[in-house]
């Protein structure tokens, strides 16, 4: 597990606060997990928050590892950080990249949590702790995930009687 | 190389076995579960009670193993009992809206009860 500054995440073309690069080997999940949350922690993220920021970056690993690489333990995986402020307020960007096989973002959803059965929980889970999560593939190959969390939450605008919801980025409105 | 080690507590008593994991209950540990639970399942029980009080830190993996395991409870008429969940477990149940499929209780005493 390597933990760097340097590299592009391609999203937006400002270099990462914090860029690490880990073999997708579920060994390391504890360490990545540990290491977002302690950096969240020093930004002044609460508690609660610092422990939903690692649940998700641990299904997003998780996910990578199992269905994107189909457990193959000697892949790459990238996670970036970035802290950011915007007129929301202060938020940290957490990006996490893979080579592993595409597929198409709009066909990542939730599962309806009224099945009950074993598996598909950990998109839920992810959607449900973050503000944002985005997934997309990136340019030649893998896929790429944009976790967003802010210090406090953002705030909902006010229903209107014309206002449809609007789903995400990712395409995908079943959440 | 994986450390897919899990310590798990078992306990045999009038006809129930109990199940105490300890550690963390994710990617690397549910394999493990899995097999305590198929052998408590096997030995046909009136009902078994996984003690997660030990259990500091649960994902996915580790939910979905419980579900697995809830659902064989069912075709086999046994009562499956979660208990002793800290905040952290109890929250994934709640997020994911298990809480209200699985019968969970306080401690491991009100379970085997």
């Amino acid at each position: 597990m390597n933990v760097g500054t340097s590299g592009n995440n391609g999203t937006n073309g400002s270099t990462p606060h914090l860029r690490l690069q880990m073999l997708s080997n579920p060994l390391y999940l504890s360490g990545a997990r540990e290491l977002v949350s302690s950096v969240a922690k020093r930004l002044g993220f609460p508690d609660t928050a610092c422990g939903q920021i690692a649940l998700a970056v641990d299904e997003a690993l998780c996910n990578v590892m199992r269905h994107g690489y189909d457990r193959r333990e000697d892949a790459p995986i990238w996670i970036s950080v970035w802290p950011f402020t915007d007129e929301h307020g202060d938020a940290l960007r957490i990006v996490i990249e893979d080579e592993a096989k595409q597929v198409d973002p709009a066909a990542i959803k939730s599962r309806d949590l009224e099945q009950i059965r074993p598996g598909g929980l950990g998109v839920h889970i992810i959607k449900e702790v973050m503000d944002d999560a985005v997934y997309e593939k990136r340019d030649a190959v893998g896929m790429r995930l944009t976790l967003v969390k802010r210090k406090a939450p953002k705030p909902t605008p006010a229903p209107t009687a014309t206002s449809a919801p609007a789903p995400n980025a990712s395409g995908n409105s079943d959440v | 190389m994986s450390d897919e080690t899990l310590q798990v507590d078992v306990v045999e008593q009038a006809g129930a076995v109990l199940l105490a994991p300890q550690g963390e209950l994710g990617y690397n540990e549910a394999p493990t579960l899995r097999q305590y639970l198929k052998q408590a399942h096997d030995k046909k029980p009136t009902r078994i009670v996984v003690d997660l009080a030990n259990v500091s830190y649960m994902n996915t993996p580790g939910v979905a193993t419980l579900v697995e395991s809830l659902q064989i409870s069912k075709r086999n008429r046994t009562r499956l009992i979660l208990c002793g969940m800290n905040d952290k477990v109890r929250a994934i149940f709640e997020i994911a809206r298990l809480n209200t499929v699985f019968e969970i209780m306080a401690d491991r005493d009100s379970a085997m009860a």
